[in-house]
């Protein structure tokens, strides 16, 4: 068992509670203990650091003081959002003078030294999708094809964040894969979904989120598989609305890759949390199951399922 | 010993900031020193004349000049001293310029400072000796590495000059980057058909020994005398007996072999010849692709060639020749597009960079000069160009401007639309960089009577929306986004230094800069000099460079190379180490130091001792603060020479 503390963030506890659930489901799964750290507080998110680097540092400061008090490995979250403020708050702090400034601020000094990692890092990293593979020998997501779409921040700045190719990642699509899913060719993986322009400027949001959408549906893609709070939020809760905009008809469930790896797991569904999207998963499944039922030869078919170019 | 002091005023450059009568006052004060005085411009006609006349009637045997750097003016000076009939060694300058009156405005502090630097100059001077350049006999041949435009144009001037030339190349053909251009611009006249009779020329020159599929080994010796290993790669072909039919070609079996010529755009045979216009017109075999290599049987090529010239046994050969001056004419390779993630280079079949669309309209291309896209061989009508890719951004570690690409990118798009007349050009660029004679007016053509659209900035993704390729950048003159779908995309790839250029470098003894590219002696006065002595530059391995300045580039590299060899004995700089032999151990350090392996071993009554070889000695003083028994000493330099300097400066 290998030990991480755990920081689940704000919309964890909320807007994604979700994506919470369904990641402490497929780590207990899959043999990585998740610590909850004690007394955690918010990020500051993006009010921040846009007004403040030193009040973002600080917030973030407080929790990585928190955690390095723990025995864990590493501290990890699975909102990229939470993720580019922890680690850009321990980028920040190899400046010795911010680091005393920020230390000014906290009742317990950041010593910077526990590593900062996404929990998709871990997964693909610690569990990796060979292994992940071999655990289901059966394919069972066989027939559904995704989308995996990472979102701007998961990677980038590349030199913070240290994680997978910065314009071209990979690390959910070898997991889609391992599930036996088919990853489309999808090109706008990091492209910005609008983000927090949810909220002023929805026109902003219905126009990026739509072209997401309308891409991956142009490609033929069941569903959509996201990493990220906000951007699930604006692809699946605001797919209404991007449609409206783009006069298009959507359906187009947007799943966390937690849940997918949970449904393939077989993990039950209440620990997934399937009933809090929008767009119904059902339509994935379905669509998953028809897919297959048109395949001549199902059980050698899950080998030779094609692979594009783009994703060998 | 009388020595003669000058101090110059430099217009108000140093008398500005600097007493300089006081200077040459303070100077009248130093040992041996009988004559001091101040001059508006000591390097001007009446300053020399007036140093010639004080050396005659004061009868002085050394002269310090208080003015600029050594680096200006130290030459004249030593010329003005041997006028009047002393050793150029025994003047030596104080630099109270950049040392003082330029970086300071202190008038008391910097006098006192130039003072300082003045008595140092004369303690030095003390001590000087009188030294004499040695005389030595030259190889007139010379080697010229790399048979690309620049390299032949320097092997053809060189040998045109009856000096004999030996040209190293390590394709199988010379002819270089401009062979697998369409047209040139801005005169888009047919690159192959201006280039093709050049190299004819080197194939049949008497004077030229053309060594292809060949690569330089070794450098040894010095300027004068060089001594070059050249290995010839196997070709498995016997190219005495090749005539260049292209039977093999035909019926080769292995058609699927990446064909490096056409930019691996499209497929070749494991045997073939390049391009109809190769020189020499001989075929090579791929061992990767070829099936006797991978499979261990086929002998069709063998079995069919006429003169049975294939040799499936050759191995690599080395020959050495003797040279007495190098050319380095290594070229440039073109930047990896793949490293731009965001435009999918090398992932999308129809994003492809300017050299392979050059092949796409070449006539001798993979298409036949018919513009087809690689994915399915459709005919584009949007052609989209984006330029700087890879030139102008510090992301990918090239901040540097490649240059000629506005240019072949305008000839491109013109040459789109003389190919496709329905078809419709746009150019991404982030200024337009056309300096050149007939350059501007050549991109506003390109605008004007070819419609090509210009949009100012930056394309920030390519991505494949159904058979098309959406071109998302920003349009900074209108200030907004714009979106355009493609059917094909060229990207305009800067140029890096070629492959290996460091390693040779490395073998040639010449430095390069953090790029790799060659560093000239001077980037405005000595443009195609190197600081090794015997060792010039052509075209662009000293840094991107489009084909006029190539070839000018090949020209001057030639004319320094012939007024080298004018001279029938070289003189060498007497400011070289010299080895005590009584003192010297035999350990051996100052070999492993010196850079220019100067130093050798000999034997002295049975024992080793370092001797210095006197003409490659660059007196770089190295191996005068390694040698642990202060065995060796550098002329004019010598560890009696500095302490009196530094003691000078410290004085009680």
């Amino acid at each position: 068992m290998r030990n991480f503390a755990y920081y689940p963030g704000c919309s964890g506890l909320g807007t994604s509670m979700e994506y919470d659930k369904s990641t402490r489901a497929v780590c207990k799964a899959l043999g990585i203990n998740l610590m909850d750290i004690d007394d955690w507080s918010c990020c500051g998110s993006t009010p921040a650091h846009t007004v403040d680097h030193l009040l973002s540092s600080a917030l973030s400061g407080r929790n990585l003081a928190l955690a390095e008090e723990m025995e864990a490995e590493a501290m990890i979250t699975p909102c990229p959002s939470c993720l580019s403020n922890l680690k850009g708050t321990v980028h920040r702090l190899s400046d010795r003078g911010f680091r005393h400034k920020v230390n000014n601020l906290l009742e317990m000094p950041v010593q910077r030294t526990m590593p900062v990692k996404s929990v998709l890092q871990i997964l693909d990293e610690e569990v990796g999708s060979r292994e992940l593979a071999d655990r289901l020998p059966e394919k069972p997501l066989h027939g559904l094809k995704v989308a995996t779409y990472y979102g701007c921040i998961m990677n980038r700045p590349p030199e913070v964040m240290q994680f997978d190719d910065h314009e071209h990642p990979m690390a959910m699509d070898r997991l889609m894969q391992a599930l036996g899913a088919q990853v489309l060719p999808f090109p706008l993986k990091v492209e910005c979904c609008g983000a927090s322009f949810g909220i002023p400027r929805k026109d902003v949001v219905a126009n990026l989120s739509g072209r997401l959408l309308d891409t991956a549906q142009a490609l033929g893609a069941h569903a959509m598989v996201t990493a990220c709070p906000l951007c699930q939020m604006n692809l699946d809760l605001r797919q209404g609305q991007a449609a409206s905009v783009m006069g298009k008809e959507f359906n187009i469930p947007v799943f966390y890759y937690t849940q997918l790896i949970g449904v393939a797991l077989g993990l039950p569904q209440k620990e997934l949390g399937l009933s809090k999207l929008c767009v119904r998963p059902s339509i994935a499944f379905d669509a998953m199951r028809s897919n297959r039922e048109q395949e001549p030869a199902s059980k050698s078919a899950g080998k030779k399922k094609p692979k594009t170019k783009e994703n060998s | 010993m009388k020595i003669g002091v000058f101090v110059c005023h430099c217009g108000s450059n140093i008398a500005g900031t600097v007493d300089t009568a006081r200077v040459a006052k303070a100077a009248m004060e130093f040992p041996e020193v009988t004559f001091a005085s101040d001059t508006m411009y000591a390097c001007s006609e009446p300053g020399q004349d007036a140093i010639v006349e004080a050396i005659r009637e004061k009868g002085l045997d050394g002269v310090v000049v208080a003015s600029c750097t050594p680096r200006m003016h130290e030459p004249t000076f030593r010329r003005t001293v041997e006028r009047a009939g002393l050793n150029r060694y025994m003047f030596e300058m104080a630099n109270i310029r950049e040392h003082v009156s330029w970086i300071g405005k202190d008038m008391e502090a910097n006098t006192n400072k130039a003072i300082d630097l003045t008595r140092i100059a004369a303690e030095k001077l003390r001590r000087n000796q009188p030294l004499h350049p040695k005389q030595f006999e030259i190889n007139k041949r010379v080697l010229v590495v790399g048979g690309g435009v620049a390299g032949i144009q320097a092997a053809l001037d060189c040998a045109d000059g009856d000096r004999e030339v030996v040209l190293v190349e390590k394709s199988s053909t010379i002819g270089g980057k401009m062979a697998k251009l369409d047209k040139t611009f801005p005169t888009v006249d047919c690159s192959s058909c201006i280039l093709g009779p050049k190299m004819v020329d080197v194939a049949q020159h008497p004077k030229i020994t053309l060594y292809a599929m060949s690569e330089v080994e070794e450098i040894g010796g010095y300027v004068g005398n060089f001594e070059v290993k050249i290995r010839k790669k196997p070709a498995y072909v016997n190219w005495d007996l090749c005539t260049g039919c292209g039977l093999c070609m035909e019926k080769c079996p292995a058609k699927k072999s990446t064909d490096y010529f056409n930019e691996r755009l499209g497929k070749t045979t494991a045997i073939n010849i390049p391009f109809p216009q190769a020189i020499p017109k001989k075929a090579v075999i791929d061992p990767d692709f070829c099936r006797k290599f991978t499979k261990g049987k086929c002998d069709v090529c063998a079995k069919l060639c006429p003169t049975k010239a294939v040799d499936f046994e050759q191995q690599e050969e080395f020959v050495t020749e003797q040279v007495g001056a190098i050319v380095a004419a290594t070229g440039y390779d073109v930047f990896d597009i793949s490293k731009y993630g965001e435009y999918g280079g090398g992932r999308l079949p129809d994003v492809i960079t300017s050299l392979q669309y050059e092949r796409l309209l070449s006539a001798s291309g993979p298409t036949g000069g018919h513009v087809k896209r690689p994915s399915d061989g459709r005919e584009p009508k949007t052609v989209v160009f984006v330029q700087c890719v890879g030139s102008r951004d510090k992301s990918v570690g090239r901040p540097y401007c490649s240059g000629f690409c506005c240019m072949y990118t305008a000839k491109q798009a013109i040459l789109t639309k003389d190919h496709i007349p329905d078809s419709d050009s746009y150019v991404f660029y982030m200024d337009i960089r056309a300096p050149g004679k007939m350059y501007d007016e050549f991109t506003r053509r390109a605008m004007e009577e070819y419609g090509t659209q210009y949009v100012r900035g930056r394309v920030s993704m390519i991505y494949p929306k159904g058979d098309k390729y959406v071109v998302r950048g920003a349009d900074t003159l209108l200030g907004t986004q714009v979106e355009m779908e493609a059917d094909l995309v060229v990207l305009a790839a800067g140029a890096e230094a070629a492959v290996g250029a460091p390693q040779l470098a490395e073998k040639l003894r010449i430095s390069y800069d953090t790029y790799g590219f060659y560093m000239e002696s001077h980037p405005k006065l000595r443009p195609v000099e190197t600081n090794t002595a015997g060792v010039y530059l052509a075209g662009a391995c000293q840094g991107p460079k489009d084909i006029p300045a190539s070839v000018a580039q090949g020209s001057a590299a030639a004319s320094k190379v012939l007024a080298m060899f004018a001279k029938d004995k070289l003189e060498n700089d007497p400011v070289i180490s010299m080895v005590d032999i009584n003192r010297c151990i035999g350990c051996g350090k100052c070999i492993q130091v010196c850079p220019f392996g100067a130093v050798k071993e000999v034997d002295f009554r049975g024992q080793p001792k370092a001797e210095v070889i006197e003409t490659v000695c660059q007196g770089c003083g190295i191996c005068t603060a390694t040698c642990p028994q202060g065995a060796i000493q550098l002329s004019h330099f010598t560890d009696n020479q500095i302490l009196a300097e530094v003691n000078a400066l410290c004085q009680p």
